[in-house]
């Protein structure tokens, strides 16, 4: 995954596709490898499990991140901040890593960029859970990638499968929705870039190669 | 849960509108708020596509008079909001149990007083099992810790709701509305069709008109509708708690907490556990009633009891109500939506503990 992620990626999705997790572990791996990084929550329409939830342990890390302007305060109010089109040159040498919110309603806020987003090479990634409820079937993943798209104006080129039933996940669930990915990219007319796994259950995949992730979004009592 | 196949992943809020529609609820009205705001948009999409009714109202207060309405006609009906919706509800919950009618309400509650904050809070405690309108009246309250059990729970609180006749709701946090884990939705078995000949269904001019009302002008029959109302409730405090005990036999301090923070107490239960401490858990999983023979049982054996919660201090007094001084009752809580660390409530029992020995 990480060789080849280019220097904008944009991660997209369900509510509750694990969007926030997959582009944290993102932007760790680009870091560690000695990149630099730029995250940016575009979250403006859930204030819970956000990625500027760990804006203090991402920034020492050294990663960069650009969050809507009042998140996590007191002001309700969904505001994007100009930073956040320092991001857009080719020239830069930074890696940008957009956590888009859920639905195409979370989109929305992505349709202002769409234009400068499209004059580089970036990648959009859809990000899919077999399990979860609403999107059990391809055809209905299929349905919300599509709506992401006309409210976005930016077309997915990828699918991330992180199928996982949280921390009831096995290996077998991993195995058992590689399958559903490949329909739902097949639909789509893209292909799948990456399979997550949990980091000890990746070792257990034999069959299949995949992308380890750390679980950063947890509930306090698994912390 | 022990068919792999049809689990699935959901957040706390869409599993309660699926666990509704799943227990036959075809009519949602409500009014969006934080950190609820999943359950309407569920129940948005959903409802259209199985012929019910979803309604956003204009406001709260418009929305629970619908569910008056609705429970009038005797189908299954539900609302949903978060702590500040839920006070301006309570005037049409108070009238829903005037008039003696089932529905299922949804409280999924952020910090408070006032416009609070939209962070988890168990701070609704006491609106919800003392006072969720005015007059003498309970509805029934349950209490999930997981996202299976609020699906369990909604399937309970329907049956439970149309069995004795009174709203029921289900107080949940922000904390479990929002976080997702694995759940399955057990397919009814032919459902214990509960009747309701007093439903105002319209007569076709073969019976007498039934007539949905909580106004009595009447002293002496409002007396007598109240008192019988009483004589339900006390068979409900009978028959209908219900609680986890976890680790309590042999339990030296046994805390006692509900809904997501009884997650974190557990886990520093078995933290104090590992230290060489006694402790355990009696978690009421219906707060009214609540399970008052579970505390008086253990207060027999343990040295003391701890009431842990997201406020300041709500449930600790039914805790002591139940305890009847027998044995000292302590409390320790966070508020404002901050959640409590099971370091912070491992400090606790050792505090307490500590001095015991």
């Amino acid at each position: 995954m990480i060789d080849s992620v280019k220097r904008i990626t944009i991660v997209t999705g369900h509510y509750g596709s694990g969007k926030t997790n997959f582009a944290v572990n993102l932007a760790v791996d680009l870091c560690r490898e000695g990149k630099q990084v730029v995250l940016v929550d575009l979250d403006i329409v859930n204030p819970y499990f956000r990625s500027a939830d760990f804006k203090p342990q991402l920034t020492e890390m050294g990663i960069e991140m650009i969050c809507p302007i009042y998140a996590n305060t007191n002001l309700d109010i969904p505001a994007l901040g100009a930073d956040i089109y320092s991001v857009f040159n080719e020239n830069d040498g930074r890696y940008i890593i957009f956590d888009v919110g859920g639905d195409d309603a979370g989109a929305a806020a992505l349709g202002r960029y769409a234009h400068l987003i499209q004059q580089e090479e970036f990648d959009m990634l859809y990000v899919v859970n077999r399990y979860r409820y609403l999107t059990r079937h391809p055809q209905e993943a299929l349905e919300i990638l599509r709506e992401i798209e006309a409210t976005s104006r930016v077309p997915v080129t990828g699918i991330v499968n992180n199928s996982n039933l949280g921390s009831q996940t096995t290996a077998q669930d991993i195995e058992n929705a590689i399958g559903y990915g490949l329909d739902v990219a097949a639909l789509a007319g893209v292909p799948v870039r990456t399979v997550t796994a949990r980091r000890d259950l990746a070792s257990q995949m034999t069959s299949h190669p995949v992308y380890p992730v750390d679980i950063y979004v947890l509930p306090p009592w698994e912390k | 849960m022990n068919n792999l196949a049809e689990r699935v992943l959901m957040k706390g809020n869409e599993a309660l509108a699926e666990a509704a529609i799943k227990s036959g609820c075809r009519h949602f009205f409500g009014y969006p708020i934080t950190p609820q705001t999943e359950v309407a948009a569920y129940m948005a999409k959903r409802m259209p596509k199985i012929g019910g009714t979803y309604l956003q109202a204009e406001s709260e207060i418009a929305a629970i008079n619908m569910v008056l309405g609705a429970a009038s006609a005797g189908v299954r009906v539900m609302t949903s909001s978060s702590s500040p919706g839920i006070s301006l509800k309570t005037e049409g919950i108070s009238y829903i149990a005037g008039s003696d009618l089932p529905c299922l309400i949804i409280n999924v509650q952020r910090g408070g007083p006032g416009l609070g904050g939209i962070q988890p809070s168990q701070a609704d405690y006491w609106q919800a099992t003392r006072a969720t309108g005015h007059g003498d009246f309970h509805i029934l309250v349950f209490a999930p810790a997981t996202i299976q059990e609020m699906v369990d729970l909604v399937y309970t609180a329907y049956d439970k709701a149309d069995e004795y006749r009174m709203p029921a709701m289900i107080l949940a946090d922000g904390m479990l509305g929002q976080m997702m884990e694995p759940v399955e939705f057990p397919e009814k078995e032919a459902e214990r069709k509960i009747e309701k000949p007093w439903a105002t269904t319209g007569h076709q001019n073969k019976r007498v008109h039934n007539i949905t009302n909580s106004l009595y002008l009447d002293p002496n029959e409002l007396e007598q509708k109240v008192v019988e109302r009483f004589k339900r409730y006390e068979i409900i405090k009978e028959k209908e708690p219900m609680a986890e005990e976890y680790l309590v036999e042999d339990a030296d301090i046994v805390l006692v907490s509900f809904g997501a923070t009884a997650r974190i107490v557990k886990s520093a239960v078995n933290s104090a556990r590992a230290m060489g401490i006694k402790a355990g858990m009696i978690r009421p999983i219906t707060l009214w009633p609540f399970p008052e023979k579970a505390m008086q049982k253990a207060a027999k054996t343990a040295s003391c009891f701890l009431s842990v919660e997201m406020s300041m201090g709500q449930m600790v007094d039914d805790v002591r109500l139940a305890v009847n001084g027998e044995k000292p009752v302590y409390f320790f809580g966070r508020t404002g939506g901050i959640i409590p660390s099971p370091a912070e409530v491992l400090g606790e029992i050792q505090k307490i503990m500590g001095g015991a020995k």
